[in-house]
């Protein structure tokens, strides 16, 4: 037998692990282009939490619906690459099907689960397409999606059918082959779904089911391999960065807005309270609020990079229920796609982070940042914890201590509570006022 | 016969005594036209009770909230390290304020800053007055049979996860509570927090108190419930605009219970 197949497939799997190496590396450089934050305490509650929310998918069953037809793409996911590390092992080798001697019976129903679970993954996929192009679910069809967004969106869909479909014919037509007792093929019992297939191909040749089989052989290991590539360049990332992303999440209050230390200080020093925190004075003075992604913290990177563009934040979001620009996915989107610019251009020698532009200006505007409520309805929605109301508001800090950019009805807000220590224009000798009232008043 | 009684802390360190609680009255419980109602049916609830509380009076000043959610951080420490100043001179251990914004920060943001203090909201502090039976509810009334929707304020549901207390109240009423389809943790704004209540709203197609207005006036319900200042001037707006202020009260979980008290 052949050495080749052994040999090309042995470069198939280095240039694509390669790839993925470089591709990680760059992801990482790029979140870490945020600012430094540790968010490491409470242990055991963060692995819960990602045991929860990532892996047991409990905010994805807020919506009944597609959580269960994305529990099956998920559940698949993860089955099957059982099956694909079998092919690994067997492309290295040059086996075929190395485990089905070694376990007998329980590979045959191994099989059958993979096959349940492909079909269902297909089935999934073909409603998602469905729900994206065709009844047009409004979360899904909004306008930030339109272009790559949506194309990629597809494209997952279509890649993912597409392998499905090729483990299904594998099987098939292994199966016949099996059956004519041709050379390696090995019989492993009744297999229901590819079964269903296999009458479209009984009339073929043994050699062109040879082909059939091993085509798609390597196309689903191929596949698979540039699969795992083309994740690292889309949406599609939240398959791995949802586990850290869940286990980062903010375990504080969602109503807690981050201290600034920084202005702690010079507060302190204007009313002449020694100050506590002396000692940990910041060695760099940055920008207040943020301004652009190295303002941000990484974990705010981390989010852009792990958002799938599902959009319940932006539905349940009340300024973009009511028309407003402000968009809860399109802020995460902006974030990563700004960051996505920079690492680009960095690696090019390029100006990186001082090419003129910035996040907040180019990407995200004003008007979108002051619709924001800060109901925490996005943060809620999210299925893997990503917080864009941190991001809106490290953003209007920015507007408001950097360039005093904030709205003149803010402004006056403000004059008012440094005038009379309440947003409204009121006396402060008459804040009392409304005792009066009731302490003239017998007692019923 | 005695009249209400409204303490300050002041009064009350002159007398060498200290209060169990500090009432946080807040902004809009000062000042509010309308909402200083709300202030005076806690108050008078209070006294009913025998609580031993004190307010800050005249010494008290906003938390600081709306500046730091408008961005301004400058501002709101200024505000919040005066704030704790005046707290911890007297000595304060235990706060009870019926504005989730005010909730939120004394709670919250206050301890980063040297504050540290039990914090409830009086919606919790009504409802263990309940559970305790200091607060006995006569039901019937005018609310009696009448049906009652609560709008969940997000500074006090999600951004706090307290979303039973109030309802625990109104269940105690005697009243058919009917939830929005929008409750709880999927509560939808009435659009004043995030300093929002302060300026006007970007450009849209609606304003949002007007699409919660909606929501809660298609439950069927003759009184919104609220926990919130800004919820309450957001939501008699939205009513006032759907023109059916004389049908439908916006009413605080305060009043509710002072109400039924006959106070």
């Amino acid at each position: 037998m052949s050495i080749l197949p052994q040999v090309i497939f042995f470069l198939i799997f280095s240039v694509a692990a390669y790839f993925l190496f470089q591709r990680v590396s760059y992801l990482k450089r790029n979140i870490m282009l945020g600012k430094k934050e540790k968010r490491n305490d409470q242990a055991e509650k963060r692995w819960k939490t990602m045991l929860l929310v990532a892996f047991g998918q409990q905010k994805m069953f807020k919506r009944w619906v597609p959580a269960f037809l994305h529990l099956l793409v998920y559940i698949g996911f993860i089955v099957i690459n059982l099956e694909v590390a079998e092919f690994i092992i067997d492309g290295f080798t040059g086996q075929h099907r190395i485990f089905a001697p070694l376990l007998g019976g329980a590979y045959t129903v191994a099989m059958n689960a993979f096959e349940f679970l492909a079909v269902g993954v297909l089935v999934s996929c073909l409603i998602f397409l469905v729900r994206r192009n065709i009844t047009k679910v409004p979360r899904l069809s909004m306008s930030e999606l339109k272009g790559w967004p949506a194309m990629d969106a597809n494209l997952i869909l279509i890649i993912e059918i597409t392998l499905m479909m090729a483990i299904l014919k594998m099987n098939a037509a292994d199966q016949i082959l099996a059956e004519r007792g041709v050379d390696h093929y090995l019989p492993i019992g009744n297999l229901f779904f590819s079964g269903l297939l296999q009458p479209i191909m009984r009339g073929f040749s043994t050699e062109f089911l040879i082909f059939v089989e091993r085509a798609a052989w390597w196309f689903h290991i191929v596949g698979i391999l540039a699969f795992a590539i083309y994740v690292t360049y889309s949406k599609h990332l939240h398959i791995f960065l949802a586990f850290p992303n869940t286990w980062y999440s903010n375990l504080k209050p969602k109503g807690e807005m981050k201290n600034m230390p920084e202005v702690t200080n010079e507060v302190n020093m204007m009313l002449g309270i020694p100050s506590e925190a002396g000692a940990e004075a910041p060695a760099e003075i940055g920008r207040f609020g943020a301004k652009d992604i190295n303002d941000l913290s990484w974990i705010n990177i981390m989010n852009a990079y792990s958002c799938t563009e599902c959009g319940r934040c932006t539905a349940e979001c009340p300024a973009n229920i009511t028309g407003k620009k402000l968009s809860p996915r399109k802020i995460m989107m902006d974030v990563r796609d700004r960051t996505e610019e920079v690492g680009k251009s960095l690696d090019a020698k390029g100006a990186g982070l001082v090419d003129g532009k910035s996040l907040l200006g180019d990407y995200i505007s004003q008007e979108e940042i002051n619709a924001c409520t800060s109901c925490n309805a996005c943060v809620e929605a999210c299925p893997i914890n990503i917080d864009p109301l941190s991001i809106i508001l490290e953003m209007r800090r920015y507007t408001a201590m950097e360039e005093s950019g904030s709205p003149a009805q803010w402004n006056a807000m403000f004059q008012n509570m440094e005038t009379s220590f309440s947003p409204w224009k009121f006396a402060p000798t008459d804040r009392f006022n409304w005792a009066d009232k009731v302490k003239d008043e017998e007692i019923k | 016969m005695s009249t209400y009684k409204v303490p300050t802390m002041a009064e009350m360190a002159a007398a060498g005594d200290s209060p169990e609680v500090l009432f946080w009255v807040g902004c809009a419980g000062s000042f509010d036209e309308r909402y200083k109602a709300v202030t005076q049916a806690f108050v008078k609830i209070l006294n009913k009770v025998g609580v031993s509380f004190a307010v800050l009076g005249p010494e008290e000043a906003c938390t600081g909230d709306p500046a730091r959610r408008a961005g301004n951080e400058f501002l709101f420490q200024m505000q919040a390290v005066a704030n704790i100043q005046v707290m911890n001179g007297y000595n304060i251990k235990k706060v009870v304020t019926a504005c989730p914004h005010c909730f939120n920060t004394i709670k919250n943001e206050y301890p980063a800053l040297g504050g540290d203090y039990q914090v409830i909201h009086h919606s919790q502090f009504l409802q263990s007055l309940i559970n305790e039976g200091k607060i006995s509810l006569k039901g019937g009334g005018e609310f009696k049979g009448k049906k009652i929707t609560f709008h969940d304020s997000c500074y006090l549901g999600r951004a706090n996860d307290v979303y039973e207390a109030p309802r625990e109240i109104i269940k105690a009423l005697d009243v058919e509570l009917v939830e929005m389809k929008r409750c709880k943790t999927k509560g939808l704004c009435c659009g004043a927090g995030g300093a929002q209540m302060f300026k006007e709203p970007e450009p849209g197609k609606k304003d949002i108190n007007v699409e919660r207005t909606e929501e809660a006036l298609n439950t069927g319900a003759t009184t919104i419930a609220v926990g919130c200042p800004f919820c309450l001037t957001m939501m008699t707006d939205g009513v006032k605009n759907k023109e059916k202020e004389n049908e439908v009260n916006v009413v605080d979980l305060a009043e509710l219970i002072a109400k039924d008290q006959g106070l």
